[in-house]
């Protein structure tokens, strides 16, 4: 043990958070971070507001998770509670996606997509605009409270409290109509419930954005936990070439780098653009979320001072020993394209196919039938077998539509003996109004003489049949008819 | 060539060494004691706004903020009830024939009447109104005192043969033969042969051919000449197969030996200054409900 070590006693069992002021930097990354902020956030404003038309008694935006209502509309899809196997799906490919980019790309979703990555870089941005670049920044931290400090603190908090409230404000517009809700958020009209949500967005965004920021990727995610997990030596992280590097020393304008030294002239671009305050150079660490940014800064370096670029770059961990050993740089696909990933993209393409097919075999008509369990049949006076059956029809059409209800047995023999009954209805057609879910009670009535009424039970159909189409639907439910035998 | 060392953090120890393993020190950050201090005084404070501490035998601190679940779901019970004061208004001022005409009626009484039905009236005649023994089911078309459905309110209103209700259904029990000495057990068992007989079950036909006098001579009154029953003396019919207490030999005996008079509860009776078990709106959509089973008449 070193003499310079404290006694455990000594020994801070806590630190304050050291701040951090990233350097503006431009390069390929940074150009790739700017388009993919600006699709996503784009995306994620503009979503509420596109419309698609689903007729009078539907709701016209084009995304909207109508929690009330129990509806998830996109687009052309209608989702209804039962069929949240759809969002199991999802989730299910969410999770493959992540094994599938993480084993391949390692950790690209924090580095480009994560909205705390997205956000915080959008704070930064907007801290820089005001405050000035890493220097000024730092400067104005120093300095003591004066008008100056205060003026710019409290625009650049202004500024990003406008940000967190149009956050947010957008993510509520996602769970009701959003034209709708604007106005009444304007008039003061809307649900405790969306200003509550408002709040909470605006505060988290505000706090985690503009102050916690890579705090909350070390301490609170768990995503760096698990993905360090799922990390191999073929997966893309972020290195820093030691071999070409070091020995790293100082490089003075105009001179030259003497005998024997590495390519790293300890400059600190990395370390100064760096979001997360690490040094790249000591290796992959927890904390680097592979924004790239280290990568800009140090090739533009690099461009300077007239060596190759790369030293700072997107590898895999075994290429660092691959490279050392003299060997070409390995190109990047081999890492990427390899058994484990294909199966996780297999699993991922597998999950998406069914999902489609799923989609599009999905009846149009969308019903059930339960027979009754209590009893199971009835006995009329005149020795006639009741049996009793619960339809449920889902009209998910934005208008009214009557069906028309009729019931065979399995193999056509007795269907004659079936009579067929609409409870409180004349007829054998019902009206479902629009986008709803119907119940109706329906008997069938099997003969004393009859073998339905006779067996223990029979295999029967009931049909349902979409009145009033130019080609009409009709689909079937199978279902029994129980009879007295034993 | 500068000796500036890597800005790599030294990271400390707390000095414990075991066999050459140092215990590393990596403190948490501070923000993480202060969240940790500010749950504690969530907590603390939390446990004074709100219901919490135990107190013996009387419950729990009342909280300053006044909170009770109790009185949240009363709320919620007065909130809906307010809600369903006008369709319940109006359900009780219809003629009970026109509540099926009534499509805002017959939402309301299919749901509200299920409800109170799972409540009241599935302990007897089963979730599904099938019934039981004893209990008739309420799916059929036979109906032991009349399945209109002004009958079936009558009958959910005042019950059957339930002494406490001056307005109940007053019909005359099945006599116990045996116990009262109106029949030998050898008529008895002749006559269950002859009910056997007519409801087309395997019968013993010189003792059914004996029954059928002593039928005529004791039973008639009741369940008709022809056997098949009297609404208005609530007597079942006994040449179909449905039977109430079972058409077997050992049943149809004992039914005779020591005779039935089923009651059904009035559910409008209540005792002085009590509220009745059922509202007039609740009986209305029972039986609305019930009529709708398949076997309203």
């Amino acid at each position: 043990m070193s003499a310079n070590q404290p006694s455990p006693d000594d020994a801070p069992l806590y630190f304050a958070r050291e701040p951090i002021f990233p350097r503006r930097i431009s390069g390929k990354f940074r150009s790739l971070k700017w388009v993919l902020m600006a699709l996503m956030l784009g995306i994620y404003y503009i979503t509420p507001w596109i419309r698609w038309d689903r007729g009078a008694a539907l709701p016209d935006q084009a995304v909207l998770l109508d929690l009330g209502n129990r509806r998830f509309f996109f687009f052309g899809l209608e989702i209804w509670p039962h069929e949240f196997y759809f969002v199991a799906g999802l989730l299910i490919m969410a999770g493959l996606g992540l094994f599938l980019f993480t084993s391949a790309l390692g950790r690209v979703w924090c580095g480009y997509a994560c909205p705390q990555t997205v956000w915080t870089d959008l704070y930064i941005l907007v801290e820089r605009w005001v405050e000035g670049d890493r220097n000024n920044r730092i400067r104005l931290h120093r300095q003591a409270w004066n008008a100056e400090k205060i003026r710019k603190r409290l625009i650049k908090w202004g500024l990003w409290l406008f940000i967190g409230l149009a956050t947010g404000g957008a993510w509520v517009f996602y769970f009701t109509d959003a034209p709708t809700l604007l106005s009444d958020l304007l008039t003061g009209d809307a649900s405790p419930i969306a200003y509550t949500t408002i709040a909470i967005a605006t505060a988290t965004t505000f706090a985690f954005g503009g102050f916690a920021r890579e705090q909350m990727c070390i301490y609170a995610c768990p995503w760096p936990r698990i993905q360090a997990a799922m990390m191999d030596e073929d997966t893309i992280t972020i290195a820093y070439r030691e071999w070409r590097g070091e020995p790293r020393g100082k490089l003075q304008k105009g001179e030259k780098l003497a005998e024997g030294q590495g390519d790293c002239i300890d400059c600190m671009a990395c370390v100064n653009v760096c979001p997360m305050g690490i040094d790249i150079r000591n290796g992959q660490q927890l904390e680097c979320i592979t924004c790239g940014l280290c990568i800009d800064a140090c090739n533009e370096m690099m461009d300077k001072i007239g060596k190759p670029r790369g030293l700072v770059g997107y590898m895999a961990l075994k290429d660092e020993a691959h490279e050392r050993a003299g060997n070409k740089v390995t190109n990047i696909w081999t890492h990427v394209l390899r058994p484990r990933t294909l199966l996780y993209f297999t699993l991922w393409a597998g999950f998406g196919v069914a999902l489609v097919v799923a989609l599009f075999l999905r009846s149009p008509l969308d019903f059930n039938v339960t027979p009754s369990r209590d009893p199971l049949f009835v006995t009329q006076s005149d020795g006639t077998i009741r049996n009793i059956y619960t339809l449920r029809i889902r009209n998910k059409h934005g208008s009214e539509e009557t069906f028309r209800i009729s019931a065979t047995t399995a193999d056509d023999a007795e269907t004659r003996a079936l009579k067929l009954t609409l409870e409180g209805v004349e007829g054998d057609t019902i009206t479902v109004p629009a986008d709803q879910l119907y119940n109706q009670r329906l008997y069938l009535d099997a003969g004393p003489a009859s073998d339905l009424a006779a067996a223990k039970r029979t295999g029967i159909m009931i049909w349902v049949e979409q009145v009033g189409e130019d080609e009409p639907v009709s689909d079937k439910a199978d279902t029994v008819f129980n009879g007295k035998g034993k | 060539m500068s000796k500036k060392p890597t800005t790599k953090k030294e990271v400390q120890t707390t000095g414990h060494q075991w066999d050459g393993i140092e215990e590393l020190n990596t403190p948490l950050p501070r923000w993480w004691l202060w969240t940790f201090y500010a749950t504690i005084i969530w907590g603390v404070a939390y446990s004074i706004a709100m219901p919490a501490w135990p107190i013996f035998a009387s419950g729990a601190t009342p909280g300053l903020l006044g909170s009770s679940t109790r009185a949240d779901v009363e709320k919620d019970i007065a909130k809906f009830a307010e809600m369903n004061k006008a369709v319940e208004e109006k359900l009780v001022a219809t003629d009970l024939t026109a509540i099926a005409a009534d499509p805002e009626l017959v939402t309301y009484t299919r749901n509200a009447g299920a409800a109170v039905f799972r409540t009241w009236c599935a302990q007897c005649h089963g979730a599904g109104a099938g019934g039981n023994t004893g209990f008739p089911s309420l799916l059929d078309g036979d109906w032991l005192h009349g399945g209109a459905i002004e009958t079936i309110y009558t009958n959910v209103k005042h019950g059957i043969r339930d002494p406490l209700d001056p307005d109940t259904l007053l019909v005359a029990n099945m006599p116990a033969h045996l116990t009262d000495e109106l029949l030998e057990p050898a008529q008895i068992d002749e006559v269950v042969q002859y009910v056997l007989q007519i409801s087309g079950q395997p019968a013993d036909e010189v003792k059914a051919t004996a029954g059928q006098q002593i039928f005529a001579e004791n039973c008639v009154s009741c369940h008709g000449e022809d056997a098949k029953g009297l609404v208005e003396m609530g007597a079942p019919n006994l040449t179909d197969g449905i039977w109430l207490y079972g058409g077997d030999v050992a049943t149809l005996t004992s039914t005779i030996q020591y005779g039935r008079g089923g009651v059904m509860p009035s559910w409008s009776w209540a005792a002085d200054g009590a509220k009745p078990r059922l509202s007039e709106a609740q009986i209305r959509a029972v039986a609305s409900y019930v009529h709708s089973l398949g076997g309203g008449q």
